[in-house]
């Protein structure tokens, strides 16, 4: 193999033919499409759980499932939708993009990054797996709380090891995605002339390498605690379950912010580019990026205000987390001030950003409630945290993805989308979206508790609009795959630059991108 | 290097991470099976997925080994490349054994008082567990794992600390000697190093079959015993790998691979080790001495 390398190092070689392109890939574009094509996969495994939830809570009363199932159905749609679907997207978009924003011929560590990639569908091989065998799925939810989480049947090992599995991809994904960052920029791109979008993969995947080696300790402990007999989370042995919380909040909160931060970037990228007008307050927005990512550090207990901790330690948490409020105002603010007096024009991509800002915002506030210690012992654990953390992930993250692949689908298939079926698109998901979430704040208020299947007959109505809304928005996801196959085979050519002259380097090479780009680095001025 | 490419090397495919991908799920769908009452035919398959990974790491490595020695391939950014992942590796291992030294942390400061009616915890020695009162070490309320005894600082533990310090200080000079092209110097201490890692590990396992026969200090014996096999046992881990990567360059040393200013593993392995030894230094004060 080296032999051959040798001779064709300097040749502009082709991709592999058959499935060695794809298995043994060390090209970011190819494996940037592994991921994606992974995580639209995993939006529907994990859409179908969610169909089972809003099924079983259409009407009061138990219809479909056993109560044990329902919470199997909980905790996999979140770690499906977490680890599989949205985390996977977004590195897909850096594997993608990065290079070609920095003009950098690949990924830095080109065999690890295929690694980051094939660990994921084998890790989801043994997450799913424990559907099917004797006491099921983890059902404990996402946050795999013990003592619950270690009542799991024989699934359990298979689920911890394949988090450890995933948390490996993260991890290498990292620090490949910081090395090519830090090291691989076009001479003469500084780091604050660096495009938004690498800014916040860059702060996300120094979180990511902060905090999954945390949960990977914390999951470790309940392997051990289960299987060899230490007392981490019992009590008697000297313990205590509430420090596995901490652990995993300490991951957690970061954790959020990883989801969120890349749709940030790509939000930052698509505003400027149909507002015709630069991103306002550049610098500040870098700055906020940095802290929200130092900030989500001292905020995780802000997610366990009702578990009994110190007075002083709540007050601190809450200070903390309402803290987080000023960066993430001052994007706002500049995303909004990027549209002022901007020659404004509305094609998919753009629809997605401005719902992005306006739903991402709602579900801002509602953490702004649920932050405040007297107000979250009511909130707790209702569905107004269901619908506070849903409005930050799927109008939020999801559209934020949804916004980029609209925005980048021309670059990468070197063919326009169907605008008018994009738009379509657009609205029934945002329509549907807002028809699920919305009314879950109103059942939260009033009472309704999170992660049980049955409930009281006065939530019948807007749990009935809630689970309309979400088959809806599921459904309407068909049509986003139908606009992807159709876009893929043909349509009209993209030219390089796509859309009206945006900035940025991967606007230079021509669409389709070609297999190799930038191996000798473009020069900035 | 002789002629450093002028391009970035970006490799045209490579077959080692789906078998690494292969052999941790073998790994991880035997030990799984094992952990749950599998039996011999399950703790086999682990062994298979460890096995696969282990050749994996051996054939891929050997493949970057060779690819840096042949100076075709790699100039000072794959090297920088290198460096900085290695940094950040690292860093991932910091946070590794960071939650490891909180959750000790936590146990001593936080539960154990909690437990003994600290706060607002006053019913707790009253009502679930009567009489209990908060020290450390401690193996909690319900003396889980019966009587036992702490394991000291001041015999083996402290000899393990001048052993991984004083191998700190040969892996320097080794170093030095790399840079100033002095090979003899450089594998006489190198050689030093692991053995010195390997010493270390005896001394370990030594600790260990004292603490399991003579003092009944067990893995299962309360939280104490738990941070204590955990964050040792860690530790020792990454020692046993840390030693077995020094064993490697010294062999590499021995075919003559490195030269002055082309040396990315030896230092990557030298960081790696450095870090092990701080790790320890945190061991020693904070498990073993306070």
């Amino acid at each position: 193999m080296s032999a051959t390398a040798t001779h064709d190092l300097h040749d502009d070689h082709g991709p592999e033919k058959g499935w060695r392109r794809w298995v043994y890939s060390t090209n970011h574009k190819d494996i940037g499409t592994m991921y994606l094509i992974f995580a639209l996969a995993m939006l529907f495994v994990g859409g179908a759980m969610s169909f089972v939830i809003r099924a079983e809570l259409f009407q009061p009363g138990l219809q479909f499932v056993r109560p044990d199932f329902f919470n199997q159905m909980i905790t996999m749609h979140a770690l499906i939708m977490v680890f599989g679907m949205i985390m996977p997207a977004f590195a897909g978009f850096a594997n993608w993009m990065i290079p070609l924003m920095i003009g950098a011929p690949d990924m830095a560590l080109p065999r690890l990054n295929n690694w980051s990639f094939w660990l994921l569908p084998f890790a989801g091989v043994l997450l799913l797996s424990t559907l099917f065998m004797d006491g099921g799925a983890p059902a404990s939810g996402w946050t795999l709380y013990p003592p619950l989480s270690l009542q799991t049947g024989n699934g359990f090992p298979f689920a911890m090891f394949s988090i450890h599995l995933l948390g490996l991809s993260s991890i290498m994904a990292s620090i490949n995605i910081i090395v090519t960052i830090l090291n691989l920029r076009a001479p003469g791109m500084t780091l604050m002339q660096m495009p938004m979008f690498v800014w916040t993969w860059l702060i996300t995947a120094y979180l990511l390498i902060a905090v999954m080696p945390v949960l990977a300790g914390g999951v470790t402990m309940l392997i051990t605690d289960q299987f060899f007999g230490t007392t981490f989370f019992n009590a008697a042995g000297g313990g205590d379950p509430v420090l596995f919380q901490h652990i995993f909040w300490f991951f957690g909160h970061p954790e959020v912010y990883i989801i969120i931060l890349p749709a940030f970037g790509i939000i930052s990228h698509v505003i400027p580019a149909f507002s015709r007008k630069p991103l306002f307050g550049h610098d500040a927005m870098v700055y906020a990026i940095a802290g929200i990512a130092f900030l989500s550090f001292i905020v995780w207990a802000h997610h366990m205000f009702t578990v009994g901790m110190p007075l002083a330690g709540q007050l601190f948490f809450m200070m903390s987390t309402m803290l987080i409020a000023i960066p993430t105002a001052v994007k706002v603010f500049n995303w909004t001030a990027t549209m002022w007096r901007g020659s404004i024009s509305f094609e998919t991509p753009m629809l997605f950003a401005v719902a992005f800002l306006f739903l991402f915002t709602i579900g801002g506030f509602s953490g702004l409630m649920v932050a405040i210690v007297p107000a979250d012992f009511q909130y707790h654990d209702s569905y107004f945290v269901v619908a506070h953390f849903h409005y930050v992930l799927v109008p939020g993250a999801l559209f934020g993805a949804f916004c980029g692949a609209y925005y980048w689908l021309p670059k990468w298939t070197g063919h326009m989308y169907d605008e008018r079926l994009g738009k379509i698109h657009f609205w029934l998901s945002a329509i549907f979206v807002n028809l699920t979430f919305f009314p879950q704040h109103f059942l939260g208020l009033a009472g309704m508790p999170r992660r049980i299947p049955d409930y009281s007959t006065q939530f019948a109505d807007f749990n009935m609009l809630s689970s309309i809304g979400a088959f809806g928005f599921g459904l309407s996801q068909l049509l986003f795959v139908y606009v992807i196959i159709k876009c893929v085979r043909g349509g009209e050519k993209a030219t390089a630059e796509v859309w009206d002259n945006p900035p940025g380097l991967e606007w230079t090479v021509p669409s389709p991108a070609p297999h190799h780009t930038f191996e000798d680095p473009p020069i900035m001025r | 290097m002789a002629h450093s490419p002028a391009r970035y090397y970006v490799p045209h495919g490579t077959k080692w991470p789906i078998i690494g991908t292969i052999g941790l799920f073998t790994l991880f769908l035997g030990a799984s099976n094992w952990l749950n009452g599998g039996g011999s035919g399950s703790a086999w398959v682990a062994g298979t997925g460890v096995a696969i990974v282990i050749v994996m790491i051996f054939l891929w490595f050997g493949q970057v080994i060779k690819e840096s020695e042949s100076g075709e391939y790699y100039n000072a950014d794959v090297d920088a490349s290198f460096r900085m992942g290695m940094g950040w590796f690292i860093f991932s291992e910091v946070m590794f054994f960071a939650v490891f030294f909180g959750a000790l942390w936590y146990m001593r400061n936080l539960a154990l008082p909690w437990l003994g009616g600290e706060g607002n915890s006053f019913f707790t020695p009253q009502l679930i567990w009567p009489g209990f009162e908060d020290q450390w070490p401690s193996n909690g309320p319900a003396n889980v794992g019966g009587a036992y005894e702490a394991m000291p600082a001041w015999g083996l533990p402290a000899i393990n600390t001048v052993i991984l310090l004083s191998s700190g200080v040969t892996l320097t000079i080794a170093h030095h000697a790399l840079i100033a092209n002095n090979r003899k110097i450089l594998t006489v201490f190198l050689a030093f190093t692991f053995i010195l890692g390997f010493l270390f590990i005896g001394l370990q396992a030594e600790e260990y079959i004292h603490a399991y026969t003579e003092l009944n200090l067990k893995l299962t014996t309360g939280v104490y015993g738990t941070t204590f096999f955990m964050l040792t046992g860690f530790h020792g881990l990454h020692v046993t790998i840390g030693a077995t990567m020094l064993l490697i360059i010294w062999i590499r040393c021995l075919k003559g691979h490195f030269t002055p200013d082309n040396h990315f593993a030896f230092e990557g392995i030298a960081w790696y080790w450095h870090f092990v030894d701080i790790v320890w230094l945190g061991l020693f004060i904070f498990v073993y001495w306070l």
